[in-house]
């Protein structure tokens, strides 16, 4: 198994590699002068010559690509042109809120989805089942903005019980004042900022996994062992939770895994719902500033934390699965 | 063996459904000029946010343009994104998911490894850099997702074409002396057809999806530009007094989403007899 992760671990090299090289060249597919495209029309030529030097674009391609990997080794993903800092530090500032909300909304789909998931299967061709699978099939055909965008109508709106836009401090320094002064205010205040944009998400991907759920729990129900569990006189809770469902696991966790992936690409779009200050925003902001340092910097490093939790999915499948740990 | 083909079509409720609400959807977009009650670019500024009912349906924009119409010009747009953001696609990744099947050893490696590094983004999150490089308008949208999702159709097919190319009869046209274009496009394409069309039909959801989704951004079809994306965007802005802008257009993604998914998993279950739905 080690081999096995060691292996795994040495094939996100080309890839990462790969994701570098093409952002690197989707970036120069600017049509003209990217230095003029960013300055406008009215930009004086020592301005252009200027953001051309910074951009390093008056050298080779090659050059510059192989220049642009060797500094990114560094973690040196240059200089914001608008907010001028390096882009390495505009993303540390913002990735925790987009993990933040990936991983929220990772929870709220698994609520949603692992009960609807067991239900619809249990009682397959019943109206449970035919309730929760429409539901999925609605969630997966909704763009999620819109969903955002029903929400906010119906929660801060209609009721005013939510905000409809922004970040509160973040959940961790909400715990941290609740431990230290017993003052629950921040971490609540940061909750009620955080639920609406999560639940946009969380719906989303809880129309996934819960198709998932049923399709491999169907498999399971029908599978030998759980016959005879049943032939034995389990109790059927049992059977359907500790009999099926562990065994149902196993392929879930795969698709869970590929989910927070998705997660992560949704909230870009998520984020600009509801102004969250994460990458995703700061990427969408960043294309209309025609910032492209930042933009090809936050989309390098969104797609290779996408690459990276691909990797611990397989990973983490061969630790969990003992048909194929050794 | 067309007639047959129809019948199960027809027995598929999926299919029924989601053929039911495509055709309305395909309707609109091509009678759009006929059956829309007003101009959708004509601005009347008395009319601007009116609610819905009365003289207008669905009610009336920021501009006092009618919320209908411009829906029903926006599946135009919808569709013509979707349709041939799907072509190109489908022309790229079915090319090289062949090349790539039948010539296997390196055409195989070279071709897959780039698949895997299109596949090591989250979709929209590469559309957006596409979009962010090309700019923002309706054909480097299409073109963007187009370059996006050829990924899947080649993996598919590739797939496809590694277990037909082991049947007798493709054996056969090799030991008659025939080109390797004639087999591939007479022998090997025609028989991993059914697999593609579905992918295709699912694609065009996800493809509508996306063009929304960039337009709702700001980086896809751009105003005045009737596209349900963006109206929703603009929407937005008055969610407080005239939430039916926000409502309407998502509603108008969801159903027609909804049509093609419905739609590609009923071709599905009938071009496939061993994937019988549970």
């Amino acid at each position: 198994m080690v081999k096995y992760v060691f292996n795994r671990i040495l094939q996100i090299i080309p890839v990462v590699l790969g994701i570098t090289v093409l952002v690197f060249f989707i970036m120069r597919m600017i049509p003209g002068d990217p230095a003029m495209v960013m300055l406008g029309q009215d930009a004086t030529p020592e301005d252009i010559a200027r953001i051309r030097a910074i951009l390093g674009l008056d050298r080779n391609i090659f050059v510059q690509l192989f220049s642009y990997i060797k500094n990114m080794l560094m973690l040196d993903f240059g200089n914001s042109i608008f907010l001028r800092q390096p882009v390495l530090e505009v993303i540390k500032a913002s990735f925790p809120a987009t993990i933040e909300l990936a991983v929220t909304a990772l929870i709220i789909s698994l609520i949603i989805a692992v009960p609807l998931g067991i239900i619809s299967a249990v009682k397959q061709n019943s109206w449970v089942d035919y309730t929760s699978m429409a539901f999925a099939q609605l969630g997966i055909s909704m763009p999620v903005f819109w969903t955002g965008v029903l929400l906010i109508l119906l929660f801060s709106v209609k009721l005013g019980w939510l905000p409809s836009f922004g970040r509160g401090e973040s959940i961790i320094e909400g715990l941290k004042v609740l431990v230290t002064t017993g003052s629950g205010e921040v971490l609540l205040a940061s909750l009620k900022k955080l639920i609406l944009p999560a639940a946009s998400l969380g719906i989303m991907g809880s129309a996934m996994i819960s198709r998932m759920i049923r399709s491999t729990m169907l498999e399971v129900l029908d599978s030998d062992y759980v016959r005879t569990a049943r032939a034995k006189g389990t109790v059927e809770r049992k059977v359907i939770m500790k009999h099926a469902f562990r065994n149902a696991l196993l392929p879930v966790v795969t698709i869970v895994g590929l989910q927070f992936g998705t997660l992560l690409g949704g909230s870009i779009i998520t984020e600009s719902v509801f102004a969250w200050p994460g990458i995703g925003r700061i990427i969408v902001t960043a294309i209309s500033q025609r910032d492209f340092p930042l933009v090809q910097g936050g989309v390098i490093f969104l797609a290779t934390t996408f690459a990276v939790m691909n990797l611990l999915v397989d990973v983490l499948y061969v630790v969990i699965n003992p048909k194929i740990r050794h | 063996m067309k007639s047959l083909f129809l019948k199960r079509l027809l027995n598929n409720k999926s299919a029924v459904i989601g053929g039911v609400i495509v055709i309305i959807v395909i309707m609109c977009a091509l009678l759009a000029p006929v059956i829309s009650p007003y101009d959708p670019y004509t601005m009347n500024m008395p009319d601007r946010l009116q609610g819905p009912g009365g003289s207008h349906l669905l009610g009336t924009d920021q501009f006092g343009r009618d919320l209908l119409t411009r829906l029903i010009y926006g599946a135009k747009v919808s569709l013509q994104v979707g349709v041939i953001a799907v072509g190109l696609a489908m022309f790229v990744g079915v090319f090289l998911g062949l090349i790539a099947g039948y010539y296997g050893g390196w055409t195989d490696k070279i071709i897959m490894r780039f698949v895997d590094i299109f596949l090591a983004f989250p979709i929209i999150l590469l559309a957006i850099a596409f979009v962010a490089a090309l700019g923002p308008n309706t054909r480097n949208v299409m073109l963007a997702l187009g370059m996006v999702y050829w990924t899947s159709y080649t993996r598919v097919v590739r797939s496809s074409v590694l277990s037909i190319k082991e049947e007798e009869y493709i054996m056969a046209a090799i030991t008659t002396g025939a080109s390797d274009i004639r087999i591939i496009f007479t022998y090997i394409l025609p028989n991993a057809l059914a697999p593609i069309i579905v992918m295709a039909t699912l694609g065009l959801g996800t493809a509508i999806i996306s063009e929304s989704t960039l337009s709702f951004l700001g980086l896809g079809v751009q105003p005045p530009t009737a596209s349900w994306g963006s109206t929703l965007a603009f929407g937005l802005k008055f969610i407080r007094d005239a939430p039916y802008l926000s409502i309407f257009p998502g509603l108008a993604i969801m159903l027609t989403v909804l049509g093609f998914n419905l739609l590609g998993n009923g071709l599905r279950d009938v071009t496939d007899p061993k994937l019988t739905r549970k």
